[in-house]
């Protein structure tokens, strides 16, 4: 089954992810914050990141911009994790090289039918 | 899918408060003509979770309301709003109001949404009519809501797609959910093999997708690759009929309702605890480790005496070897019982930084109010201690506090005319003593006015005209009730005010309070605390047939009396000379209501204690054991009784008192020798002292 990494700050977003994909059959680790995602990432394979945007030590943004550099990451999709007050985040996740977003607040039907839509 | 969202809250609710915690501190921290764009940055971030996980949880006045402190927050973040005092308060408030929404959503409880509106209405105003909404759904997909019996598409990606993780055979695949998809890929654009560069995508496709779909329903197929393709959509009929409905944005902003409501429940366990309480704690996963490792420990000892238990069943012969080896197996036994217990009542063990991080918020709230300038000055907040004391030890540190800046400092006016500088500074430190917390909260105010305290004493019969009021009598006065009502001394010293309760609370909790203060220099409060509510060192002492505790803390020395250095004075009180200091006896026999058979001191043993910076010899029969004793509470199961802190059940099965020194002390300074507690078979109720009810 596909693995997919869910980075999030906060601990009851990465739960509620996390449940609900590990729910729908997938394989899913958990990162608090884009530092951890990224060493995890260099030492595992996963099929898909689910990124939060803001978070300490790093955002969101860069770990995409950071990954895209790894090869192994370089096709893989990136879903990032926006709020309706920033359009433009998206955009900026866009060009750091996100696939898409998941905009929040969101339900675990909407998180399913957007991971779907990218892991088929 | 269906998922209990309710499962995810206490978590939620947990991280909020923790979250809300940070921006009060950083609040408080942020300098406001120098701003530390790390500091926005963090605080910025508490606000944004807090509102991800209220709008995902379903608690969506929690998240509108959040929406617009994050705002606020965001335009300082840009730069494009400065950080004014103002702005820092009316977010100080918003914090306070989300505590508030979610407390009373944690505890099934009320909001007062009449506080809400109007913190909601500051913040409103603030941010002022043009930013009040973002346009954030601004739509791409305007005029795209009309449907048609078949779409065209052209689809060019361009070269540089794939490199966002988007493959156009998932576009392909949704279009085909949608309808029934004809694809023909146009590969003109495809390059000799020595020029093909496999990571640009140069294929590009004529779709024809037939069917009732609407246009909005096809574009959001390529939402994510709006700008990296060229997209080219018509209608398949002729017409397409144009439909008046508002463009679905919500369908593709993903926007939809969260699950759950405002009204939901919290999970079971949250709803159970009590309000405002906390109901887990956070643990040092080296704590529990330790724990684990012991608890594997003890199995081992306990197989090992297993196994010497059936040896002795098999062979029926007592071998003294073996003996030997039972013994060493019941020490050990011994020895991990007492660092378990040791290593368990250490997770409840909290810096008491949990305490200390309300303070700055409180000095800054009262130095506005009041017109003072202060600076707080914290040392020794990673002083760990008991949870429960913890928890109790809150009040009466804020009412400590507020009395520093509200009768303690003075106003800069007055601390220029003195010679000090403008800003006061208040003190608060924690340490480690003994087995106990010392906790001291001290300024550099004006101290206690002696005059007003001295004339109130005079007035009040405690010393005459011309005695000197010792430290002593001050504080027998500031911490006695009634002593300070306004038209007293509050109104320039005022410490007074509800002191009494602050040392009756302290005193609960076993431990005192103390005051230092020299006048125009400052005053300190030593806080003494045990640390811990659950167990305590013992001292084992017989008086009569039945056992009694004293807490190892509080024993100087043990003597045998010899009658030469007994003094009575003024009839019955005895005193004892020590040295060089007189210390009164007390007559355990008579403080307990028993019968004393040998009233001739000679020769009898007499425990010397200390409690509340006075000291006493306690006449008993015999000292038994030294052992650690747990602590049962004679308030929850009896009722509080003066000169006793509690019992514990010893080894045999009894019950045994334990001793509060302090109390005990003071009811016999207060002359209330001829009325003992009651002995522990039959609690006499009349024996009750007035103010312990």
């Amino acid at each position: 089954m596909a693995s997919i990494l869910a980075v999030d700050d906060s601990a009851s977003m990465r739960q509620m992810v996390s449940f609900t994909l590990k729910g729908a059959g997938y394989d899913v680790t958990e990162a608090k914050d884009g530092q951890e995602a990224l060493n995890i990432a260099k030492s595992n394979k996963f099929n898909l990141v689910i990124t939060d945007v803001n978070m300490p030590n790093m955002d969101g943004i860069t770990l995409t911009k950071e990954l895209r550099t790894l090869p192994a990451y370089k096709f893989i999709p990136i879903l990032t994790l926006t709020t309706e007050s920033s359009s433009e985040k998206k955009m900026a996740g866009k060009q750091a090289g996100a696939t898409g977003w998941i905009v929040k607040p969101f339900n675990p039907d909407q998180l399913l039918a957007t991971v779907k839509k990218v892991l088929g | 899918m269906s998922i209990d969202m309710r499962q995810f809250h206490q978590t939620f609710f947990e991280e909020s408060f923790e979250g809300l915690d940070i921006m009060e501190t950083e609040l408080l921290n942020l300098d406001v003509g120098a701003t530390d764009i790390d500091v926005i940055n963090t605080i910025f971030r508490a606000a944004h979770s807090i509102k991800g996980g209220s709008g995902t949880f379903g608690f969506n006045n929690v998240a509108e309301f959040t929406h617009v402190a994050e705002t606020l927050l965001d335009e300082m973040r840009d730069g494009t709003r400065a950080v004014t005092q103002n702005a820092v308060s009316i977010l100080l408030k918003s914090v306070d109001i989300i505590r508030g929404m979610l407390t009373a959503l944690r505890d099934d409880g009320e909001m007062d949404a009449a506080q809400v509106a109007e913190v909601k209405a500051e913040l409103d105003a603030l941010l002022g009519s043009d930013s009040i909404e973002t346009d954030h759904s601004s739509n791409e997909t305007a005029g795209a809501a009309a449907t048609s019996s078949g779409w065209k598409i052209k689809f060019t990606p361009h070269a540089e797609m794939l490199r966002t993780g988007n493959d156009p055979v998932r576009m392909l695949r949704a279009l085909a959910e949608l309808g029934e998809l004809d694809v023909k890929a146009d590969i003109s654009k495809l390059p000799g093999f020595s020029e093909l560069n496999p990571e640009d995508s140069f294929l590009s496709w004529d779709l024809t997708l037939s069917g009732e779909i609407s246009e909005a329903d096809v574009r959001e197929v390529f939402e994510w690759v709006d700008d990296e393709c060229d997209l080219d959509i018509t209608a398949l009929a002729a017409e397409a009929k144009a439909v008046s409905t508002e463009s679905p944005a919500s369908n593709t902003e993903h926007t939809a309702e969260p699950a759950g409501t405002d009204k939901a429940p919290a999970t079971r366990s949250a709803k159970t605890a009590k309000a405002g309480e906390t109901t887990s704690i956070r643990v040092d996963i080296d704590k529990v480790d330790e724990i684990i490792n012991l608890v594997g420990e003890l199995v081992i000892t306990q197989s090992m005496l297993g196994q010497m238990g059936s040896d002795f069943e098999e062979t029926q012969v007592i071998d003294t070897n073996k003996l030997e080896k039972l013994r060493e197996g019941l020490g050990q036994l011994e020895r991990n019982t007492r660092e378990l217990q040791e290593s368990v009542m250490r997770i409840r063990m909290l810096p008491i930084s949990f305490v200390f991080s309300r303070m700055p918020r409180l000095i800054h709230d009262l130095s506005s109010k009041l017109d003072k300038k202060v600076d707080l000055v914290i040392s020794g907040e990673q002083t760990e201690l008991d949870k429960t004391v913890m928890e109790k030890i809150g009040d009466p540190m804020v009412h400590l506090v507020r009395n520093a800046l509200d009768h303690g400092l003075e106003s800069p006016e007055q601390r220029v005319a003195a010679g000090k500088p403008e800003t006061g500074t208040v003190n608060l430190n924690a340490y480690h003593q003994g087995g106990n917390i010392v906790i001291e909260i001290s300024d550099d105010g004006a101290g206690l006015n002696r005059k007003k305290i001295q004339t109130k004493a005079i007035e009040r019969g405690v010393i005459g005209p011309d005695d000197h009021l010792s430290d002593e009598m001050i504080q027998d006065m500031i911490f006695h009730p009634g002593f300070s009502t306004a038209d007293q001394v509050s109104d320039v010293s005022g410490r007074g005010v509800g002191m009494d309760v602050v040392r009756k609370n302290i005193k609960a909790l076993g431990g005192n309070v103390e005051v230092k203060s020299e006048e125009g220099i400052g005053s300190q409060f030593t806080i003494r605390l045990p640390l811990t509510l659950a167990i305590l060192d013992g001292q084992l002492v017989r008086v009569g047939d039945d056992t009694y505790v004293f807490p190892l803390i509080s024993i100087i020395e043990s003597i045998q009396v010899k009658t030469e250095q007994v003094n009575a004075v003024a009839g019955k009180a005895e005193l004892y000379k020590l040295r060089n200091e007189y210390i009164p006896i007390i007559r355990a026999h008579r403080v307990f209501g028993m019968p004393e058979e040998n009233k001739d001191l000679a020769g009898r043993l007499m425990v010397v204690v200390e409690g509340d910076g006075h000291r006493a010899g306690v006449i008993v029969d015999d000292l038994l054991a030294q052992q650690q004793v747990v602590i049962k509470s004679l308030e929850t199961n009896y009722r509080r009784i003066e000169g006793l802190s509690g019992a514990t059940i010893l080894g045999d099965g009894t019950v045994a008192l334990i001793l509060d020194i302090a109390g005990l002390i003071s009811m016999f300074r207060e002359g209330n020798y001829d009325s003992p507690p009651p002995s522990p078979k039959k609690p006499d109720v009349s024996a009750v002292n007035s103010e312990a009810a």
